[in-house]
């Protein structure tokens, strides 16, 4: 049986058909229905969030015994009582050295324990709201988890991030692709936005940029020193979108020092002042995500129909077809395919695997492990 | 189907893996039982396939082609897709097995009284099981309630397991932790419209009380105490319950699996759990103590049998869930320390490179090392993974000694010293290791010097590797047929690469100086020298007793301070390998020094 190899690929895409399913991280209710026009800052979706249960361990906090505690239980199971109000009131010696315990917040009774006296608080339930994230339509409802929303405009996915979804003007920084961002890249006025390009920048800058008020950062790498600097703390696993960081950052290549992405610049600079929804999500286990910018804009209507036709039908991994190798020694080059041998073959480490043939953008011909390539996928 | 031993000619067994679902075909041939025959395909448990029976499907029809047998059967309205074997032995098959770690395997949180007593026994039973434990909280841990229950909240686990207590003991801390675990109200992974199965294994007497406090948030499961006394631990029944939940509650919501349930006569088993009955039934048919690892791309699993101070072997099971070679390299990493993993280098590399290098593996974890350099490092991060998740192994596997005098909370809280360390790397008769670094090195000895390293393995040890990772299919072949599981086990499945000849000593011996001496049947075949590595090769599959006779007197070659040591052996691929560097291994302090000594190894090895 002929197994069809699974080569990754990132898109870049200035006309694409965006399709993605925002859900409620709990059951709640969909507040759209299909075909609704909905902007990015629109309510879609709600639920309610069960209130925490606080447990009251009465005994402990009045210095009493369990039976008495019980003895002395002033509300039921089911009973909503405010903060302040009586839980259990004990007599004391002779009746003279009363104990009251009182109630911390507002809330229902939800189980008293005889055997311990302890006592169950269950707090409010409070209010989670989602919303749309971009401009788009709703294709589809999922009752009571979420929705399909779809759009028309560029989707560029980065291969690492860190932070939550962003919205913001795109601005660019005035640096080449490999060069190495500098504060003094930074313009003053980028305020709720969202910078890209350049390389590897270093923790003064992104905390500049922070300070500054931009809302995400998009360049072409991160050193890991840095990275860890900016989280505060080493990451261990590409497992993120849920950090407490003030800007969402996404890099295109990898970590290191490594140009940004052409083709992301290329696209972004057409659409330079537009407004984008940015997402720093990545997890790389199992039904990969990586993070993504989607920026939907008018000119994408059009062509959208054929990309789609061409991303559906994409052969894969092919001779003619262009890649990235993503390991050393030539991490990061692009090049284009000239054979793929059926054959496995022994590389240098005497490993024997399946490899391929490419030609370097410099003209060199070299030899990689198939599992070393990502298909550059574009529209 | 047939699951009688001696009705037996032809199995297939499927481990349906998180990314893999891997069939091999076991067959009775005339030199006995072999495997003969594997297929490979995706798993498609996630979306859009959302059936694990496809990718099952697809191995299956490799395995047809390779094989040239037909095992699926014509007839699609059948309840399983094989064509059994009826007078044609030369078509179909006997019986279908599996086992499953899909979709993230087995997810459990435990609970106990006390972290070293309750909720350790707790834990070992979890973990036996074939669990990764997400969460592992004592009555004793420091946090606040509220902590706590914000760190549950959070938890998704397929199976809380319920411990604590000693049977007559108190009962209150244990039903605390039933309120805990009520108000934090965990759902469960699969099915949120379904209660939490939650397994009570603690003090018997508090079991009605939990059951109370639990009854309308989850499905309570009440066993015999995991602990009923401080010094005896019960992990059967918790463990049968554990498996129970598995089919009912895990496996039978996954996408596909009420399908594939129908398929075998025998339950599927978590992978894990299968691999560590594989180790056991090796231990004991073959009375030797063995070392198990499976270093993964996620996790590394670590399974042991040693014998406690009353001779009785003790299976133990960890996972260290955060250390693997590619989605937690960065793990490794964090956790070790960019010097640890340098020192292992041949070569010297800039920090901020290799960090950088180790990321890029992090978000791109299906790449592999194309140079020997690159294959370097990959192999010190796999030595890194291997000495972190042996040391959390040895932390976990522990003997319970003594008999116990209880008068209070304030005894229990206090009797955690009388648990001893079972892993003895001097008595360690087999090593076995398993997962893609060690499997598929380019070179066997490489395997085998990055469980020596990692292991830090002490006196003689046999070193194998798992062929292709058959050990889960293994496990639960075994439930059904030993004898054939064990045949395989030892043709097919590991294979000798070596027996590691390590001597220790106290104090400093120069480098250079002999300090045992070699022979194989009488033949000498030379002396380690402290400091340095050496090869001494014999033909494969020579049997003979090994002597190794230490030439210092403050070396212990693994039965004793200058003590010499006799043992039959079966010679592996290359014969003993001298390790005389002493341990913890003598590293230099220097990079340039320490890159050059290992550059020795490298070149004694001939790597």
């Amino acid at each position: 049986m002929q197994k069809r190899a699974l080569t990754p690929a990132l898109e870049t895409s200035f006309s694409s058909s965006v399709e993605r399913l925002r859900e409620l991280p709990v059951p709640g209710e969909v507040l759209v229905k299909p075909g609704d026009k909905v902007s990015a800052d629109t309510i879609v979706a709600r639920a309610s969030l069960q209130g925490e249960l606080y447990i009251l361990r009465l005994p402990e906090r009045m210095g009493l015994e369990a039976f008495e505690v019980m003895a002395g239980i002033k509300v039921s199971e089911g009973d909503v009582v405010q903060e302040g109000d009586i839980l259990c009131q004990h007599a004391g010696l002779f009746g003279l050295l009363k104990t009251v315990s009182r109630s911390p917040a507002e809330g229902t009774i939800e189980f008293i324990a005889e055997r311990t006296g302890h006592l169950g608080l269950r707090l409010a339930a409070k209010e989670l709201t989602l919303e749309a994230f971009f401009d788009g339509v709703v294709a589809e409802v999922h009752e009571g988890k979420g929705l399909t929303l779809k759009t028309q405009g560029a989707l560029i996915q980065g291969i690492f991030g860190v932070g939550g979804e962003a919205r913001g003007e795109l601005c660019a920084l005035s640096v080449k692709r490999d060069e190495l961002i500098q504060a003094s890249a930074l313009p003053n006025d980028i305020e709720g936005k969202i910078v890209y390009g350049g390389s590897a920048p270093d923790s003064e800058v992104l905390k500049a940029a922070a300070e500054k008020g931009a809302k995400g950062f998009i360049c072409g790498s991160i050193d890991d020193r840095v990275l860890a600097h900016y989280l505060g703390y080493d990451l261990g696993i590409a497992l993120t979108g849920d950090e407490e960081v003030p800007m969402t950052v996404i890099i295109t290549e990898g970590f290191g020092r490594l140009a940004f992405s052409e083709r992301a610049e290329a696209v972004l600079s057409r659409l330079s002042g537009q407004t984008a929804s940015i997402t720093g999500k990545t997890q790389v286990r199992a039904g990969a995500v990586r993070p993504e910018i989607i920026i939907p804009h008018e000119f994408a209507e059009k062509a959208s129909e054929d990309h789609q036709e061409k991303l559906t039908t994409r052969g894969g991994l092919e001779v003619g077809a262009s890649i990235r190798i993503i390991r050393v020694p030539y991490f990061g080059k692009k090049a284009t395919v000239l054979d793929l041998p059926h054959a496995e073959a022994v590389i240098e480490t005497g490993a024997k695997t399946r490899i391929l043939t490419a030609r370097l953008e410099d003209g060199t011909e070299v030899t990689v492990p198939r599992a070393n390539v990502e298909l550059l996928a574009e529209g | 189907m047939k699951v009688k031993p001696e009705e037996l000619n032809t199995v297939v067994v499927t481990d349906c893996g998180s990314t893999t679902t891997k069939a091999l075909l076991f067959q009775r041939t005339d030199q006995g039982w072999r495997q003969t025959s594997r297929g490979e395909a995706p798993t498609t448990v996630e979306k859009p396939v959302a059936d694990v029976t496809v990718g099952a499907l697809n191995a299956f029809q490799e395995i047809q082609e390779v094989s040239q047998r037909q095992i699926l059967s014509e007839n699609q309205s059948s309840v399983h897709p094989f064509h059994v074997s009826q007078s044609d032995l030369s078509r179909g098959i006997d019986l279908y097995l599996s086992t499953s770690s899909a979709g993230g395997g087995l997810q459990m949180m435990v609970t106990g009284v006390v972290d070293q007593i309750t909720t350790e026994s707790a834990e070992r039973a979890a973990l036996g099981a074939g669990a990764i434990v997400l969460e592992a909280l004592s009555a004793d841990d420091p946090r606040a309630d509220h902590e706590k229950i914000e760190r549950i909240r959070h938890l998704r686990p397929d199976i809380v397991l319920l411990a604590g207590g000693v049977d007559g003991g108190s009962t209150i801390h244990v039903t605390e932790a039933a309120e805990i675990l009520l108000a934090a109200a965990p759902r469960p992974r699969f099915g949120d419209t379904l209660q939490l199965p939650v397994i009570f294994a603690g003090n018997k007497d508090a079991a009605g009380e939990v059951e109370e406090i639990l009854r309308d948030f989850a499905q309570v499961s009440v066993v015999e105490n995991v602990r009923p006394q401080l010094d005896r631990e019960n992990l059967g029944p918790a463990r049968e319950a554990i498996h129970e939940f598995f089919l009912t509650h895990v496996m039978s919501h996954s996408p596909g699996y009420d399908k594939l349930l129908k398929w075998s006569p025998v339950p599927i088993m978590p992978t894990p759990a299968a691999v560590g009955d594989m180790v056991v039934h090796f231990a004991q048919s073959e009375k030797v103590q063995v070392l198990c690892a499976d270093i993964g791309g996620a996790t590394t699993d670590v399974f042991s049998v040693f014998r406690n101070d009353q001779g009785e072997d003790v299976f133990n099971r960890t996972v260290s869930a955060n250390l693997g070679m590619s989605y937690s390299v960065a793990n490794v990493l964090i956790e070790s320390g960019t010097e640890n993993i340098a020192r292992w280098l041949p070569y010297e590399l800039n920090h901020a490179e290799l960090r950088d290098r180790l990321r890029n593996k992090m978000i791109r974890p299906t790449s592999i090392p194309q140079t020997k350099e690159d294959l370097w490092l990959e192999q010190a991060v796999c030595r890194e993974a291997l000495r972190l998740s042996l040391d959390h192994h040895r932390s976990l596997a522990v003997g319970l000694s003594g008999a116990q005098k209880q008068s209070g909370i304030a005894d229990i809280f206090s009797q955690s010293e009388n648990r001893y360390e079972l892993v003895n790397r001097k008595t360690l008769d087999v090593v076995i290791g398993s997962g893609g670094v060690l499997s598929h090195a380019p070179h066997r000895l490489q395997a085998a010097l990055m469980m020596v390293d990692g292991f830090a393995l002490e006196g003689v040890t046999q070193v194998t590797v798992d062929s292709i990772f058959m050990m889960p299919h293994l496990g639960v072949l075994s439930s059904v047929y030993p004898a054939a599981a064990a045949e395989i086990f030892q043709h097919d499945c590991i294979v000798n690469i070596c027996h590691a000849v390590c001597p220790v000593y106290r104090g400093r011996i120069s480098p250079g100086t002999p300090i045992a001496k070699i022979s194989f049947e009488g033949q000498e075949l030379g002396v380690i020298k402290a400091g340095s590595v050496q090869l001494f090769e014999v033909p494969q599959s020579s049997r003979g007793v090994l002597r190794v006779e230490p030439l210092h007197r403050n070396v212990d070659v693994g039965c004793g301070v200058n003590e010499v040591l006799e043992r039959s052996v079966v010679s592996g691929l290359y014969g003993f390998l001298g390790d005389g560097r002493n341990r913890p291994i003598e590293l230099d302090a220097d990079s340039r020094t320490q890159c050059e000594r290992q550059q020795r190894v490298f070149e004694e090895l001939g790597f």
